[in-house]
């Protein structure tokens, strides 16, 4: 008996179920905001358990900062390849409608039928005409810093023909080369139409007639039962780090900037280069702990994820210029993950990456070089170290907006904009609003694997929900 | 507009020639200083000990004797400044501890003065524009390089007007004076203070890296707003030859010196013989020498 009754539910078509819906009062649409790897992961377990799901990103393609990484610890793994897959399947999945280069505008009503107003930003091109084949770009006169590469301006590679990724780094551009969906948008602060009134030569070799310039934003209004807020990080801003040179000194970038001339679809195609002269960098100062655990100007917080990409980064650089010198600064390494402390000795065994006790108090630009000053504090003496390139490990801060959408839903993020648990020991990936959970770094920081285990744990809690709703719509689960 | 003016123990001797310069450029660009009728010591160092409101007395005093004399309190000194402006600070968000040195030095203060260093008062107050406006001697071609003292710029909540990693106020002082300032990174570094006195031999390498450095940028010349930065960099050069062969010295100023002698007045009592790499050749060399030829 109940077992019919199930059977005959999971055959109900669409129909059946909204009229299901409709008695119960609860609706089993997902809202997932933020397509990183936790909300993507988070999307993927609802949508498989048989849910809807409606996935918002204000970029015009998903997958996050994972999506910039070169590999992964500490396995090594290529970041893209290992995501590749979760991204093409959250672009063509059933059940989850994608919401990108959108951000969520209002948010009404409680746990079972909230009303979430969804602002599209106008791409200028009609992505249902559009058929990716990339002429637009590709006969796009305007080229701009590509701010998926971090805007790093590789000066000399770019002169000397630089790496231009398919699709990239033009006033009409996707993403990436790997961009899901792949559609581009027109950047109006740099195409000369929007700031010179002509060109239009996108519009003229467009074979389907997408271009759209006089596109306006779109909204949509959808109905959901749950929320997953994974709405991520950014870093610190190299410019507040004024004793690192205020972000003025061009040899001086942040971690993710790093990732991006590491990896093979990054600026250089993951040749090492610095971006002031495109030579190649013989020593790399590595600095841990910038805006991090530092209470007084910045952060009181530890970052949690440096010390283990700045490992990552400084053996891979080492695997690309073997005789190169790698340094990192450290105040104590904090390697707590399966197999991360035999990566970060491995680093230092095997790929002689020279690491030094002590804060960096200075990095200036004298010549060519960047000047690191410094202190080992296991020798008590001061350390300068004149660098070709100097990698900032700029600390983890909440990603902008995040303050809007907690107020738009009753929600506190804390004293650094991270979104607060109801409780942080039994129940981190709650909210004191029914309904909302939480998800990923925006929380605070985390790694990959953390990440991934919360869109799980969370997509796990809403799940419970449907299932309990779906209870109640189902006689035959009644008392059992 | 005037403002009361604290001198300090400095300014008061061996200083005073930047003190006379401070006094009359001030009164040439419309900045009346009225010296504090009645003063006394500024308390030398901020304390580091926050239970100790002793030390907090002594600027607590100067700044009562401020406040019955105008609204604002500046000085030329960067010791003073930092030491009256964090005590200020300090009486301003303490109730209680403000309660007891009330009580020792019998008075009732609550941080109503304004204290400002005097640079900050040139930059805001007067403006650098109608500085330019009075120069009269455009110190056209002169390069310099700004050094800033660490007092006005650390602890940055408390005392900084100006960026403290990348300041640029005295930079835009001696452009207003027609000069060149030079970019160099060590605009803010430690000039070795009172490690002067104990271990002569280490700040002169932290002196010698700064005037290296402002001489790869270009400069002929340093220009300060510190009167310890200034001893520094300037005392140190005349023994650098010890430890560093073929060391050329150059000149280090205070900006109230050439701010004088841009705006035209009489340099003669600027203290130039108290400084040990003597500046008047450059300055004649240039044609912006106004003093006495014996001066």
């Amino acid at each position: 008996m109940s077992m019919r009754a199930r059977c005959s539910r999971n055959g109900a078509s669409g129909t059946e179920e909204a009229m299901a819906e409709a008695e119960s009062g609860n609706s089993k649409r997902v809202l997932i905001v933020g397509a990183g790897i936790a909300g993507m992961q988070a999307a993927l377990d609802i949508a498989n358990s048989g849910y809807q799901v409606v996935l918002v990103d204000r970029l015009p393609s998903v997958g996050g900062h994972m999506h910039q990484l070169s590999e992964t610890f500490p396995t090594l793994d290529c970041a893209q390849c290992i995501m590749t897959p979760r991204t093409v399947d959250v672009g063509r999945h059933a059940r989850i409608k994608l919401h990108v280069y959108s951000e969520i505008e209002a948010i009404s009503g409680e746990i079972g039928n909230f009303q979430v107003r969804i602002r599209r930003k106008p791409a200028y091109v009609n992505w249902d005409l559009c058929t990716a084949c990339g002429a637009c770009s590709e006969k796009c006169p305007q080229s701009i810093p590509v701010a998926f590469d971090r805007n790093l301006e590789m000066a000399r590679v770019m002169a000397s023909g630089k790496v231009r990724h398919e699709g990239t780094g033009k006033a009409i551009y996707t993403l990436s080369p790997q961009a899901v969906p792949k559609k581009p948008v027109i950047d109006v602060d740099y195409c000369t139409w929007f700031q010179k009134g002509k060109c239009r030569l996108c519009e003229k070799v467009c074979p389907v007639g997408a271009i759209d310039y006089e596109q306006g934003p779109a909204w949509f209004e959808e109905q959901v039962g749950a929320i997953i807020l994974a709405t991520g990080y950014e870093l610190y801003p190299l410019e507040k780090l004024g004793e690192y040179g205020g972000g003025q000194v061009p040899d001086v970038i942040d971690g993710l900037a790093m990732e991006r001339l590491l990896s093979a679809s990054g600026p250089t195609a993951g040749v090492v280069r610095r971006p002031s002269d495109g030579r190649e960098p013989r020593e790399v100062a590595w600095i841990q702990c910038a805006g991090s655990r530092d209470p007084e100007l910045a952060m009181p917080y530890c970052s949690k994820i440096c010390c283990m990409y700045s490992a990552k980064q400084a053996m891979i650089y080492k695997h690309k210029v073997h005789d190169g010198q790698a340094y990192v600064f450290y105040i104590d390494i904090r390697s707590a993950g399966k197999r991360y402390e035999e990566f970060v000795q491995r680093a230092m065994e095997e790929d002689r990456v020279l690491y030094v006790r002590g804060k960096v108090s200075k990095v200036f630009r004298e010549g060519d070089k960047v000047m690191v000053w410094g202190v080992d504090t296991l020798t008590g003496l001061p350390v300068e170290v004149a660098a070709d390139l100097v990698v900032i490990s700029s600390a983890m801060i909440a990603s902008a907006g995040t303050q809007e959408l907690a107020e738009m839903l009753g929600l506190e993020a804390d004293e650094f904009g991270w979104w607060t648990e109801v409780e942080g020991n039994l129940a981190p990936l709650e909210t004191k609003r029914p309904g909302v959970f939480l998800a990923g770094a925006g929380t605070g920081p985390k790694d990959i694997p953390e990440a991934v285990s919360q869109g799980s744990g969370a997509a796990g809690k809403v799940l419970s929900l449907l299932a309990r709703w779906d209870g109640e719509l189902d006689p035959g689960r009644q008392g059992g | 507009m005037k403002v009361s003016y604290f001198p300090g123990c400095t300014l008061n001797t061996t200083g005073k020639g930047f003190d006379n310069a401070v006094r009359a450029s001030a009164a040439a660009v419309g900045l009346e200083l009225a010296e504090l009728p009645e003063w006394n010591c500024c308390g030398a160092t901020y304390p580091l000990i926050i239970d100790n409101m002793l030390e907090l007395a002594a600027p607590a005093h100067v700044l009562v004797a401020a406040r019955n004399e105008g609204s604002t309190l500046t000085t030329a000194c960067t010791t003073c400044y930092n030491v009256l402006k964090r005590t200020n600070g300090f009486i301003r968000a303490h109730v209680e501890e403000r309660d007891r040195i009330n009580t020792f030095i019998e008075a009732e203060y609550s941080g109503e003065v304004e204290v400002k260093d005097i640079l900050h008062l040139l930059r805001d107050d007067v403006g650098f524009d109608a500085v330019r406006d009075k120069v009269r001697t455009p110190l056209q071609g002169l390069k310099l390089a700004c050094y800033y003292g660490c007092m006005v710029l650390r602890p940055p909540a408390e005392v900084a007007y100006d960026d403290p990693d990348h300041p640029q106020s005295l930079d835009d002082l001696m452009a207003a004076l027609g000069a060149t300032a030079v970019d160099f990174p060590h605009k803010n570094e430690c000039c070795g203070a009172y490690l002067a006195v104990k271990d002569p031999a280490v700040t002169r390498e932290m002196v010698y890296t700064i005037l290296k450095s402002a001489q790869a940028a270009g400069a002929e010349a340093m220009v300060t707003n510190c009167p310890l930065c200034q001893f520094n960099l300037d005392r140190q050069q005349a023994q650098m030859h010890q430890s560093r062969a073929g060391y050329r010295p150059i000149p280090v100023f205070y900006f109230s010196q050439l701010l004088g002698l841009a705006l035209g007045l009489d340099a003669s009592e600027y203290g130039w013989e108290r400084h040990y790499v003597d500046a008047r050749p450059l300055l004649k060399e240039r044609g912006f020498w106004n003093g006495r030829s014996n001066g």
